[in-house]
């Protein structure tokens, strides 16, 4: 019984890595471009979500809503500022520049409030129930159907909507985009401005989960989300979201195997083997399409 | 309708257009010819905005559209088919006839038009579900045209519809550009296989590195001895 309740946290896990993951392979998706910075768009979403509710005491859905939105913006600003003139530049000058970029938010946050940690409050109810034997308190159920719906919402964005539609057509040509009328740089803004909002959402979200939030929170989460999108496939919005409930299970099971400083080395472990035998990923396909 | 007037166009250092002029007026179908390289889906590029020209104006219904954005011109009634058709593989057949009406608001009309479409081409009605990227090249050309259509256009512009098709497939792709046409659709047509080309256009340019270097009616060209020789391959 003791693997159904480390079942369910390497899935409440893996949903934080799969929501900071979808930012990773949208953004890839549309312009190629590794955003390095995105984990740290996920650090700025726990702090907005930990000052919303210590400050002005607001609940824990007005809080990830407000985290959301700040970081959906913050997301446009980035792309706006730092990578939009680069568009035509060499990938290897743009990737230098997410790092710059992760870099100045990083220590930008240090400079403006210190370095110290901050303790979550905790906002949910916390019961916890009996589930074939496993306990699971209410609190991780109640993260796990956040992160659901949240990923349900971009499905539904994705496919449904006419801005996703332009997303897509812009990821697969977007010369081709541009003669359909798709203003590709508003199509841009909003693949960042979704995607920063889903790592902002995984920034409450964790801080809740796990109740310690600092500056430089985001660099491990996001480097193992990487690693989440890589598995899955990276540009493919199902492969991220996959991607990150795998490595949550398997961070997990190492853990509970008695090898819980190995765990780490585990994400990344999966992300040598993954570029060695699979590259594309586990839903990524190796053979073009024709032209 | 369209006045292209002395525009240059350049890839970084290299110029690809010089000084190219040349007329579309209301209903015609004109055609440009070339052979690879010539500039042909330059001049078109730049006409639909995807690349802006250095010199020289674009007039169409009075505006001038040189150097404005894609969706601007698209907006204005310009719809491109691209060389290669450039289908968005990963949608299906009928995500793309919706993208071709991306600027439209008229959702009503939008499903009526998708239904006339569906008429020109039965093919893609049987396959509206289906990605595009599984369809053969010559219905991917007919995707391409119908998504183009989408945006019900007053000038329809087609890069290379013939390419790599089989020739009951180019006899037929010719025959409903001439439909489009004569529903009152103006078309510049630029084709390799001038012979086809000649034989539904009314005007036509050839353009060799560059520049446009002969023009005329369509019976002109096709009874000139040098384009005969040159493009027409002894025809």
């Amino acid at each position: 019984m003791e693997w159904v309740q480390q079942l369910i946290n390497g899935i409440s896990l893996g949903s934080i890595y799969g929501l900071i993951a979808l930012g990773y392979t949208m953004v890839y998706g549309i312009i190629k471009l590794i955003n390095f910075a995105h984990g740290d768009v996920f650090m700025i979403g726990a702090f907005v979500g930990f000052y919303a509710i210590t400050g002005w005491g607001l609940g824990f859905f007005p809080a990830l809503l407000l985290a959301m939105t700040v970081c959906a913006i913050l997301g446009v600003l980035i792309e706006r500022i730092a990578y939009k003139r680069l568009r035509n530049a060499t990938r290897i000058a743009a990737l230098i520049t997410a790092i710059g970029v992760s870099l100045l938010i990083e220590y930008g946050v240090i400079y403006v409030r210190g370095a110290q940690p901050e303790a979550y409050p905790n906002v949910l109810p916390n019961k916890s129930f009996e589930f074939f034997g496993a306990q699971i308190s209410s609190q991780s159920l109640l993260i796990l159907s956040v992160s659901i719906v949240l990923m349900l919402i971009l499905q539904f964005i994705v496919h449904k909507t006419k801005i996703g539609k332009a997303m897509r057509a812009v990821s697969h040509d977007m010369d081709a985009a541009r003669l359909m009328g798709i203003n590709v740089d508003n199509t841009i803004s909003a693949t960042f401005a979704i995607g920063s909002a889903m790592a902002g959402a995984a920034g409450v979200i964790f801080g809740v989960y796990y109740t310690k939030i600092e500056p430089l929170m985001g660099i491990i989460p996001g480097l193992k989300a990487f690693v989440a999108a890589v598995l899955g496939g990276i540009g493919i919005i199902p492969g991220a979201m996959v991607g990150g409930l795998v490595l949550g299970v398997v961070e997990t099971i190492v853990s509970a195997l008695g090898f819980s400083l190995w765990r780490d080395a585990a994400a990344f472990i999966i992300l040598i083997l993954i570029l060695l035998f699979r590259p594309s990923g586990i839903f990524g396909k190796n053979a073009r399409e024709k032209v | 309708m369209l006045k292209v007037d002395q525009i240059d166009v350049f890839y970084g250092n290299i110029q690809a257009l010089k000084g190219v002029s040349l007329e579309v007026n209301e209903g015609e179908i004109v055609t440009l010819i070339g052979a690879n390289g010539a500039g042909k889906s330059t001049l078109l590029k730049t006409l639909s905005g995807l690349l802006k020209p250095k010199n020289g104006s674009i007039q169409y219904l009075g505006d001038s559209i040189g150097g404005k954005p894609a969706q601007a011109i698209v907006k204005a009634g310009i719809s491109q088919v691209p060389e290669g058709r450039r289908v968005f593989a990963n949608m299906t057949v009928e995500e793309n006839l919706e993208l071709g009406a991306f600027l439209r608001k008229d959702s009503k009309e939008i499903h009526k038009d998708i239904q006339k479409v569906y008429e020109t081409f039965p093919r893609l009605l049987e396959r509206r579900k289906q990605l595009s990227g599984t369809l053969s090249g010559g219905e991917q050309q007919m995707l391409a045209m119908g998504r183009a259509i989408m945006a019900r256009p007053k000038l329809l512009l087609l890069d290379e519809p013939s390419m790599g098709l089989a020739p009951l497939m180019v006899k037929t792709i010719f025959q409903i550009i001439e439909d489009i046409s004569r529903n009152g659709t103006t078309i510049l047509l630029v084709e390799q296989n001038a012979h086809m080309a000649l034989s539904i256009a009314n005007r036509a340019y050839v353009i060799e590195t560059g520049r446009v270097t002969v023009s005329g009616t369509a019976a002109e060209l096709q009874a000139s001895e040098d384009i005969k020789k040159a493009y027409l391959g002894g025809h």
